[in-house]
């Protein structure tokens, strides 16, 4: 965390956090959701990237919490408190949740981004952290960078140009 | 479960196999379609972290053109024909015979789309009609899906099925080229067969290497 304006890169089912003047994001997010959670007067933000909706889905003998919007988002709440961030102050921006691909498949693997979108929300409702703004849904992939100095999120796709919420 | 613990090196030469197969099959086709000589590199089956496999084509934000289909059937899987945007644009080119079209500039033009979903169509129907002539594994694609986006965006869709069960994927890799270009790895398409974790068994076991 030293230097100035360093850019925090998280993965594909990774989660981070970072500190004013450092930003923090995350590159080609198609289905998958990108999940800020911030603190406006501390000016720190985690990031988590999602990849399924529900962690009882999962059949692994280790799990990846920040793979699942519900273990994703906790782990990323209690990442934050660490970092002395009070859930109560916590606000949340998210973005991503596309369907890449239009085409008939009875298969739930096609209808995965606005499953991850609603799971993600109920989620955010669970734990009482306001949805402050949203990007979700089309059939874009999305780059995203979240400032925590100013609380804006940056999303850059390929055909829709760049837009800030 | 660990699925991939269980993979041998004669389980990765199996693949690499199909990997040969099926994509020499689908370079003719293309190399029919456009009148051209195309390359095919030595396939590569890798296990790789999700984060690792965004690595295979420039990263998760390069764009490229992507065709994208489901298995289903005896063997599940899903199955990507990725191109970098350059070359995707000499081969639509040529095949429309048009040369200002680039997939650079949006919107797309519906001519330019349609005849690369027609290309897919028809290298992801010859590499896997070679596939399941092979293996003798009845299985049915499903109409191929085309997007221009992120190459992370893209793939991502193809790793949801395995994510149930681990963070690696193991990928059937065959890059192809046009043999005008000069051989860089921004200039390859690639094939790319990720098999669903319950169905490694299959594919073994109707190749006897179960």
């Amino acid at each position: 965390m030293i230097g100035i304006n360093e850019v925090v890169k998280v993965g594909i089912a990774q989660m981070d956090v970072a500190k004013q003047p450092n930003t923090i994001r995350t590159s080609g997010l198609g289905s998958c959701v990108g999940v800020v959670l911030y603190d406006e007067v501390k000016h720190i933000a985690g990031l988590v990237h999602i990849m399924l909706p529900d962690s009882s889905l999962g059949r692994m003998q280790e799990l990846n919490v920040a793979k699942f919007a519900d273990t994703g988002i906790k782990a990323l709440i209690d990442l934050l408190k660490i970092e002395g961030v009070q859930t109560f102050r916590l606000k949340a921006k998210i973005a991503g949740g596309a369907q890449m691909f239009q085409f008939t498949s009875d298969k739930d693997t096609m209808r995965i981004g606005p499953r991850n979108v609603e799971a993600v929300k109920a989620e955010l409702k669970k734990n009482g952290i306001p949805l402050v703004a949203e990007d979700t849904g089309g059939n874009s992939g999305r780059t995203i960078e979240f400032d925590p100095a100013t609380a804006k999120l940056n999303i850059r796709t390929v055909n829709r140009g760049v837009s800030e919420i | 479960m660990n699925f991939h613990q269980k993979i041998t090196a004669l389980h990765l030469d199996v693949l690499k196999e199909i990997g040969n197969i099926g994509a020499a099959h689908a370079a003719t086709a293309l190399s029919d379609l456009l009148n051209k000589k195309i390359d095919m590199r030595v396939p590569k089956v890798e296990m790789v972290s999700f984060n690792d496999m965004m690595e295979l084509v420039g990263g998760s934000e390069n764009v490229v053109v992507g065709i994208f289909l489901r298995i289903e059937g005896d063997a599940e899987g899903s199955m990507f024909f990725v191109l970098p945007i350059e070359q995707a644009n000499r081969f639509i080119r040529r095949l429309i015979h048009d040369e200002t079209f680039d997939f650079a500039n949006f919107p797309v033009s519906e001519l330019g789309l349609s005849a690369m979903q027609e290309m897919g169509n028809i290298l992801s129907g010859s590499y896997l009609s070679a596939l399941s002539d092979f293996t003798g594994l009845k299985i049915y694609p499903t109409v191929p899906g085309l997007s221009v986006d992120m190459f992370g965006a893209i793939i991502s869709i193809g790793l949801i099925e395995l994510s149930h069960i681990s963070d690696h994927v193991i990928v059937i890799n065959t890059s192809i080229l046009d043999d005008e270009f000069e051989d860089k790895e921004s200039v390859r398409g690639h094939f790319f067969l990720l098999p669903d974790p319950d169905s490694f068994e299959a594919i073994f076991k109707a190749l006897g290497v179960a």
